[in-house]
């Protein structure tokens, strides 16, 4: 089974697991909050947050990626303050993948995650609070539970797009084999070599196994939370 | 004792409001968009007045002159919705105790098992609300609101979005909780049989004014006020449950007289109250015989009211207290009814349906 892929193609595969579970779950938070803002809160440049979100759906992963290579990068704005000030540095590293992958996928994780809050009846949480919660209780106990399934619908989507991003990631942090090349780096790395569709094809089953895992994954628990709502 | 004064706008709506809430039940009386729900919603703190201020006891909840506005979670009041508003990812114990915790009273509180058997709903505590009857889940919707230990409840209109035999289910329920919980209740409604029954006090609402305040009896016996439009105008008298007859009725004492109503599911000795509507009494001057109707109530006429249309409203003073009589302005003067005169009010028993006793 091991000797059925190369090492370093095997690593590819780990390094992307590791990426996007990085991705997705560093960026939870921040997807929930801004969700939030947008399905609930009125304040002004709430479209210009709610395109910005959206942008990376909609540009060329180039562009982003080149974006986040000037940001980022070692001589960008971000990426000097980062290294300066805490030793940080994520271009051409895992981390850089991370990130990239985080914010290609941000867009679908808000989106799912806003649809569930719109869809959660603001009655219910007043009469949380005339019960006695706080809004910060209110949140934590009626609607983050009543969420959840849209929250965990958000998090396979980005985690589904993580593990496919291509376009920004090799913009941003390039295609070194066991530091930043991803799964779909490696495959794009042994189609540029005679003789490697048959790897190829094989790291393209191990992508297909690894998405179906997935959204099978994300059905079962969704369903396990909707019919605990929903159970007599 | 709950103070509330109030203006407020919303769009073409404007509400202007003045009361004192005495202890015990005080229902908000008036028909859709006469501002009930958004004073409710003033007190829970869920709706932000112009102006106002509203004190429970010695706590004030609001006062903007002074720029103070306690907010909702901080009120310590239980309010029972129209819909529930259950949490549907909790069960009915959780649901329950939700309020209870937040007001420091812990997972199980003192309380708990008296408001499980007050209202019926111990059998139900590991369920969830997705599985309860509509009954049920208004049942479970008051004990999370009493659970809470607030220092008011609030309940806007709980049993309109029940059926009829829903509703005779639960209002029971919430008459114990008038009888046996020293909380004060701010109740809106716009039925008059349900004001009649639960009503210690009733304020009665008209395009966002207060038209009348007084006892149920006071406020549906007064023609003027009647914020329903006159067919909703109806006397209500206290009586006290006498027996049950074999033939389906029960026997009521109202002031001495005995008064025959269908078979009403309570035990002899209980007193209820009679709301007995102006347009099902018929008014005789001599006591009438040969008739098929079988309570007839002795009086003297103190008022008659001409309206606009073809009827007049008389007021009867009679020794089970006053009845109102919807009749032709034809027939008033075809009797010479004048107030002075005697007359005999009849009422069939089969007017009066069971949620007007209680």
């Amino acid at each position: 089974m091991i000797d059925w892929l190369p090492p370093d193609a095997w690593q590819a595969v780990a390094l992307s697991v590791q990426v996007s579970v990085w991705a997705v779950l560093c960026s939870l938070p921040l997807g929930i909050l801004v969700a939030y803002a947008l399905a609930r809160w009125e304040f002004p440049g709430k479209q210009v947050l709610n395109g910005l979100v959206l942008l990376p759906l909609i540009l060329p992963p180039v562009v982003t990626g080149y974006l986040l290579l000037t940001t980022f990068g070692r001589q960008g704005a971000v990426g000097r303050m980062l290294e300066e000030w805490f030793g940080i540095v994520v271009a051409f590293r895992w981390t850089g993948a991370a990130l990239a992958a985080a914010v290609m996928a941000f867009p679908l994780m808000v989106r799912a995650i806003r649809l569930a809050i719109e869809a959660v009846d603001p009655r219910i949480e007043q009469a949380a609070a005339t019960l006695g919660a706080s809004p910060a209780w209110v949140f934590a106990t009626v609607t983050l539970p009543l969420i959840l399934p849209g929250v965990i619908a958000g998090l396979i989507l980005a985690f589904a797009k993580a593990m496919g991003e291509f376009g920004a990631t090799i913009t941003f942090v390039s295609n070194i084999p066991g530091q930043t090349q991803t799964l779909p780096s490696a495959i794009y790395s042994v189609l540029q070599v005679p003789g490697g569709d048959a790897q190829a094809a094989r790291l393209v089953v191990v992508a297909i196994v690894i998405a179906m895992a997935a959204l099978l994954l994300s059905e079962w628990v969704s369903r396990a939370v909707a019919r605990r709502i929903a159970g007599a | 004792m709950l103070r509330v004064a109030l203006t407020h706008r919303q769009g073409d709506f404007e509400l202007d409001v003045s009361f004192d809430a005495a202890p015990g039940v005080t229902v908000l009386f008036g028909r859709s968009g006469s501002g009930k729900t958004t004073i409710v919603n003033a007190v829970a703190g869920l709706l932000r007045p112009d102006r106002g201020r509203i004190t429970v006891g010695d706590t004030v909840l609001l006062d903007t002159d002074r720029g103070l506005r306690v907010p909702p979670h901080r009120r310590r009041l239980g309010y029972i919705f129209q819909d529930g508003r259950l949490f549907a990812h909790l069960t009915v114990r959780q649901n329950l105790i939700y309020g209870a915790w937040f007001a420091g009273l812990g997972r199980s509180p003192r309380a708990l098992p008296h408001v499980l058997e007050m209202l019926g709903i111990g059998p139900l505590l590991a369920r969830r609300p997705a599985g309860l009857s509509g009954g049920e889940r208004q049942r479970v919707a008051i004990g999370r609101a009493l659970l809470a230990q607030p220092r008011l409840i609030l309940a806007d209109e709980p049993l309109s979005a029940l059926d009829d035999a829903r509703k005779a289910e639960v209002l029971p329920y919430l008459e114990r909780l008038r009888d046996e919980v020293q909380v004060p209740i701010l109740y809106v409604s716009h039925a008059p049989a349900e004001v009649a029954r639960i009503a210690t006090t009733v304020v009665a609402l008209e395009g966002g004014r207060v038209t009348g305040i007084g006892t149920a009896a006071q406020v549906l016996g007064d023609p003027d006020v009647a914020p329903l439009g006159i067919r909703s105008a109806g006397a209500v008298i206290a009586a006290t449950l006498r027996r049950h007859h074999a033939d389906g009725l029960s026997e009521l004492d109202a002031g001495g007289i005995a008064l025959f109503v269908p078979r009403i599911a309570m035990a002899p000795g209980t007193s209820v109250r009679l709301r007995i509507a102006a347009h099902d009494v018929i008014l005789a001057r001599d006591r009438p015989t040969g008739l098929s109707a079988l309570n007839i109530l002795p009086g003297t006429i103190t008022a008659i009211r001409q309206g606009q249309g073809p009827g007049a409203m008389v007021r009867l003073s009679t020794p089970a207290g006053v009845v109102l009589a919807r009749i032709t302005a034809r027939s008033a003067q075809a009797l010479d009814l004048a107030p002075g005169t005697t007359a005999h009010a009849i009422i069939k028993s089969v007017a009066i349906a069971p949620d007007d006793v209680g």
